[in-house]
């Protein structure tokens, strides 16, 4: 049996955490909403944030997609090429077959393949090979069973580098087909 | 494929480019200025504001033409190279009579433009020590003294409404023989093309070919990086004056190609997360979307006659050339092959194309009749070449090459055979012949910039075009503007 004048103790020490808090130990934040990778060109992320939402956010930790799970296997969208080829390399297999699996159990998940080249060689033949490494990709999620609705191919070839740098490093980089979903 | 209205500023949607052309962008201006300057005016008229509201007063205003104008950083040029065997030639200053105050200097342009062909030497306006303007002062025995093979005199008088009458005369220095001797009117904002016009006629009477100084090259301008990234067409004169941002995105545009009429462009624009291709009237800004198929829709090409383009498609599986016909828009399939087949570009009598294939392994160029049917294979020297187009009078090909890890500038005979360099960079690409064939412009790299270069066809002095800013790629010479 709890002392009567004590009674409120417990109430008082929450007051006492919450109010004045203390200064090595400020109140936990919740875990911030995931932000999208800002992507060169779309306008949507240049802007300032026009979130007015003021109502106060719950503890619980928020739903994050399996796709921006960095321990997850769909955390990984980009498969690498060879140069001047449009081969699919067997390292990428697995990862494209995951998803395969998470677009077609996923209802209403559409993804757009870009197609990207090195610099190397003129821009309208690499704008093919990038085309001909997104379509490979997606006759390859195809054959995994993703309707040909769901895939988008798009290819920008040399004109939008993950690496601005020369040499084969930011070139290896270059060479790629993205998942966009 | 409706046609798309002349707008300033963004369309609807997200990374919808903006077009230009002169009138609009005059209106924008009358727009913007009046109501500032109204308010400045109003505010000077109070004792109080006017001394504090003249420098703020400017400073919005200087903002605000900074803000409202495109971009349109110039073209420099420098010229790259010897100039052996260029002919030594005197263009005197012109002569202004009363009345003519021109703002440009007609002689120096001129000058300019024939020092820039690599093929003369102009004298030095220094180095002169007499500026006759009419023949009957002119003393020939001067200027052979001073090593001079030929002489350019002119006076510039008043013309008709407003404008100039500009009198030149080429001479030959030692018959003292009059080679030609013409008049040309401008206006005032037509005062350098004028000049190029006679710089066009002076290398015409001298070289027997045609001169392309009042041409004009559409190029793009790439700047800034990842968000920030800004990407425009422009057309600028041949000597980078005058520079017009025809359209302007944050998503790429690519390929720029003239029509044969020298008044339209087509190009390639990703604004809306897809490839489509536009033809863009220049004098209006008004334009069309030609072709936006499912996957890639790429590479234009103006038929000579300018009915037809040309493009890279990959709507029905894989990179394949078709032909639309821009008056029925009926489009043919012109090859059939699951390589990748692009880079189209007419014959000068539109009778076949010219085009890129990996058919083979590796890319290659081919050849197949404008209405389709089995292609030949042109190019076996090398293991990489691309981007072929024909000389104006289609006995030669210019090409890009891959030699021993650099990709180059080639030229070869209209059957493929005797290749031989015309650029010494690694990673030259675009080339487009001058339309007097006796020049190529392509795009090349200059301490990891991109930049613009023309090459003589037979060797010599060469130009370096770039931007003081960002870089500059993808570079299309106009035809002949007549």
């Amino acid at each position: 049996m709890l002392n009567p004048r004590l009674r409120p103790l417990p109430l008082l020490l929450v007051a006492a955490l919450g109010l004045g808090g203390c200064p090595s130990a400020p109140p936990r934040q919740p875990e911030p909403e995931p932000v999208p990778q800002p992507r060169p060109g779309d306008l949507r992320t240049l802007g300032p944030r026009t979130d007015t939402d003021t109502r106060p956010i719950p503890i619980t930790e928020p739903v994050r997609s399996p796709l921006d799970d960095p321990a997850g296997p769909l955390y990984r969208k980009v498969v690498y090429f060879d140069y001047d080829v449009a081969e699919i390399k067997p390292q990428y297999t697995d990862l494209l077959r995951t998803h395969a699996g998470y677009i077609y159990q996923t209802p209403g998940v559409r993804v757009t393949l870009e197609g990207h080249t090195d610099e190397r060689g003129t821009r309208a033949y690499n704008l093919a090979l990038g085309e001909r490494r997104a379509d490979a990709v997606r006759r390859f999620l195809v054959a995994e069973g993703v309707p040909v609705d769901r895939l988008t191919t798009l290819s920008y070839g040399e004109e939008r580098p993950a690496d601005p740098g020369q040499g084969e490093q930011s070139w290896a980089l270059n060479r790629r087909v993205e998942l966009v979903y | 494929m409706t046609p798309l209205p002349v707008t300033w500023g963004g369309r609807s949607g997200n990374a919808a480019p903006r077009t230009w052309s002169v009138p609009t962008l005059r209106r924008v201006l009358r727009r913007v200025l009046r109501p500032v300057l109204v308010a400045c005016y109003q505010q000077l008229q109070q004792p109080r504001w006017r001394a504090r509201a003249l420098v703020p007063g400017l400073g919005i205003l200087i903002w605000m033409l900074l803000a409202s104008a495109p971009a349109s950083a110039r073209l420099t040029i420098e010229i790259t190279g010897g100039v052996e065997g260029a002919q030594p030639i005197a263009v005197v200053p012109f002569g202004e009579v009363e009345g003519a105050r021109p703002e440009v200097a007609i002689a120096e342009v001129i000058a300019a433009d024939l020092a820039r062909s690599g093929r003369f030497r102009p004298m030095p306006r220094r180095t002169m020590l007499v500026t006759p303007n009419r023949q009957e002062d002119v003393d020939f025995r001067e200027w052979e003294l001073l090593g001079m093979n030929n002489l350019v005199i002119g006076q510039v008088a008043p013309g008709a409404g407003g404008g100039y009458s500009i009198r030149f005369t080429l001479f030959d220095v030692f018959s003292g023989k009059t080679l030609l001797t013409n008049s040309v009117q401008a206006s005032e904002r037509g005062l350098r093309n004028a000049a190029h016009r006679i710089a066009d006629a002076i290398y015409e009477n001298l070289t027997g070919e045609p001169g392309v100084f009042a041409t004009r090259i559409a190029y793009v301008a790439a700047s800034g990086r990842g968000s920030g990234a800004r990407v425009a067409l422009r057309v600028a004169d041949a000597d980078g004056h005058h520079p017009q941002t025809v359209v302007d995105s944050s998503e790429p545009l690519m390929s720029p190609a003239w029509a044969p009429d020298g008044q339209r462009l087509a190009y390639v624009s990703f604004e809306g997360r897809r490839s489509s291709i536009f033809v863009q009237d220049l004098a209006s800004g008004r334009r069309e979307r030609v072709a936006s198929y499912p996957g890639m829709n790429s590479a234009p090409s103006f038929s000579p006659d300018g009915r037809k383009l040309a493009m890279s498609l990959s709507k029905d599986g894989n990179p394949e050339i078709y032909v639309l016909d821009l008056g029925s828009r009926e489009l043919t399939r012109i090859t059939e092959h699951f390589a990748i087949d692009t880079e189209p570009s007419w014959a000068p009598d539109g009778s076949h194309l010219l085009f890129t294939s990996d058919r083979g392994g590796r890319p290659q160029i081919y050849r197949v009749a404008a209405t389709g049917g089995p292609a030949q294979r042109v190019t076996f020297t090398g293991d990489y070449n691309a981007a072929a187009s024909y000389s104006p009078n289609g006995r030669q090909i210019a090409m890009i090459t891959r030699v021993s890890g650099a990709f180059r500038v080639a030229l070869t005979d209209a059957n493929g055979g005797g290749q031989r360099l015309l650029s010494a960079g690694s990673l030259d690409e675009s080339p487009c012949f001058a339309p007097n064939g006796s020049m190529i412009i392509y795009a090349s790299q200059s301490h990891g910039r991109g930049v613009l270069a023309v090459a003589p066809i037979t060797g010599g002095a060469g130009q370096r075009l770039s931007q003081d800013t960002g870089e500059v790629r993808e570079p299309a010479w106009s035809p002949l503007l007549r």
